[in-house]
């Protein structure tokens, strides 16, 4: 197995939040949203 | 080095102060995408209508329901089969490689059928939706699993529970984005299906480019910030690993595929009625004239038990993590038992808000049992080749997809022939699919700590799957 030449220096873990994680989160959670809705949407015919 | 591809696992081993939370998405990318499997059915009338051009009324000529619906099923068992067979390799080459390989597959698997739809050659459909693109639905699914629970070893059900929330979603995207293109190309081809699979292959094979070009796996001697193993002793939980060919020796692993076999082939008895279910045991004839459930409002019913689906997937394998995997799929299918019950009785006594929430609360812990068995397979195997176990296991999912509808449809006829009608009708499927999870309360119990033989011996490599 080939590793990084650093694979083996101390691991320090980002917070959670960040911007990059914020913009991968978006990429992922704004198509998930909108499809939510749509099905949500259909749901409330239930309802009515 | 110099001689790696950027696609090899070495390439793709994170750095110091990688954010772990950038794992997650990258995972629901892939699980986003191929979750359109699920709402395939928003092309069978289209698909049905390319020649008469009114989906009402089908040429002689045209596929029919049955023809189109092989397709579908061709996808999930190339799932099953694509699962089992590629995940040491998934393991080997790294959750990169794999990804990329899925996307080529499920998007390379539409823009085949939409040739198949443009010449209206069915065997072209089956060859690319089904075929291909159900290889790529089974290495996508599998692709995430281990990477995920190798970077949340404190919380590998929330890890694993979004990611498979997010096969879930999918159909949520699927099926209204379809719908939308079919509309908008419905003037430039029959039912504007074949372009509209054009359009879906690439904007899924662009889409999930996110997940292979932004995941990382965790160095060997990796761990979370503050992470301290615990040290209580949990029998349930191994600190051994075991490879993918020997797990499949132990009784453990066919006690967890009989665990997966009864929760999708029961939560299908519920996924497979739900619509004719609630029109039929609401009806105007039942509930007084003007009072029934309509064809809208069951659609509506459809669309809350996805929404439930969704939710249950990430719920109950979050809520693993605190009860642990034994318990939780104690209570799926102990609960499970007597809701399927009492199903019956809500519909001859029309308790239609109780009936919708008890609909409800099943549909959860189906989807809870897909999202909550990587973890469970972990527990019980290590985190070693817990992607291919996993692949493995996931011939139970194909299995539960011939055995499910078969169990509902032969129970249901056999109801109707004998005349029975409203929530009579579907009686039976539902103490059947209660019998059916108490065999896998039964399995679920039988499970026991692996056996030291089982082991390997000494230390493992992230890349070993090449043994």
């Amino acid at each position: 197995m080939t590793t990084p030449a650093n694979s083996s220096a101390p691991h320090v873990e980002e917070p959670a939040v960040g911007g990059s994680a914020i913009i991968a989160w978006l990429y992922v959670g704004i198509p998930l949203a909108w499809g939510v809705s749509q099905t949500f949407i259909k749901a409330l015919a239930l309802f009515k | 080095m110099a001689n790696d591809s950027f696609l090899d696992r070495s390439r793709t081993v994170a750095g110091p102060g990688y954010n772990r939370w950038l794992v997650p998405p990258a995972a629901l990318a892939i699980h986003l995408a191929i979750g359109q499997a699920y709402a395939f059915s928003v092309f069978n009338k289209p698909l049905g209508s390319l020649i008469s051009g009114d989906v009402n009324a089908p040429a002689p000529d045209d596929w029919t329901p049955t023809q189109i619906g092989i397709t579908f099923s061709i996808a999930i068992v190339l799932l099953g089969l694509s699962a089992a067979i590629f995940g040491k390799w998934l393991e080997r080459v790294g959750p990169r490689k794999a990804m990329l390989a899925s996307a080529l597959c499920f998007g390379g698997g539409f823009l085949i059928g939409s040739l198949g739809i443009h010449l209206h050659n069915i065997w072209l459909l089956y060859f690319g939706y089904g075929f291909v693109g159900g290889i790529g639905l089974g290495i996508g699914y599998i692709s995430p699993v281990s990477t995920l629970i190798k970077w949340f070893p404190d919380r590998k059900g929330v890890a694993t529970g979004m990611a498979i929330m997010g096969f879930g979603g999918g159909a949520m995207i699927g099926s209204p984005l379809a719908n939308n293109l079919m509309g908008h190309f419905k003037d430039s081809a029959p039912q504007g299906v074949a372009p509209t699979f054009i359009v879906m292959g690439l904007i899924y094979l662009v889409f999930m480019q996110f997940g292979v070009w932004t995941i990382r796996v965790p160095a060997d001697d990796w761990k979370p910030a503050g992470y301290v193993p615990s040290t209580e002793h949990n029998a349930m939980i191994t600190t051994a690993n075991v490879s993918a060919d020997n797990a499949i020796k132990t009784p453990q692993f066919w006690l967890l595929w009989v665990v997966l076999l009864t929760n999708v082939t029961a939560g299908i008895g519920v996924l497979e009625t739900a619509s004719p279910l609630i029109q039929e045991t609401f009806s105007d004839g039942a509930m007084g004239a003007g009072a029934g459930v309509t064809a809208a409002a069951a659609a509506g019913f459809v669309g809350l038990l996805s929404l439930f689906n969704l939710l249950g997937r990430f719920f109950w394998s979050s809520a693993s993590d605190k009860l642990g995997r034994k318990v939780t799929y104690a209570i799926y299918f102990g609960l499970g038992i007597l809701l399927y019950a009492l199903v019956p009785t809500l519909g001859h006594g029309l308790q239609l808000t109780l009936f919708v929430v008890v609909a409800c609360v099943i549909i959860s812990m189906y989807g809870g049992g897909f999202a909550t068995i990587p973890a469970y397979l972990s527990d019980m195997f290590g985190k070693y080749q817990v992607g291919a176990i996993h692949g493995r296991l996931l011939t139970a999912w194909s299995t539960a997809g011939v055995l499910g509808p078969l169990i509902v449809h032969t129970l249901h006829e056999h109801a109707k022939e004998q005349g029975l009608t409203g929530a009579a009708a579907y009686q039976n499927v539902f103490y059947t699919m209660a019998g059916v999870l108490v065999l896998g309360l039964l399995a679920n119990l039988a499970v026991r700590p692996v056996k030291e033989q089982y082991y390997e011996k000494g230390p493992v490599t992230a890349e070993a799957g090449g043994h």
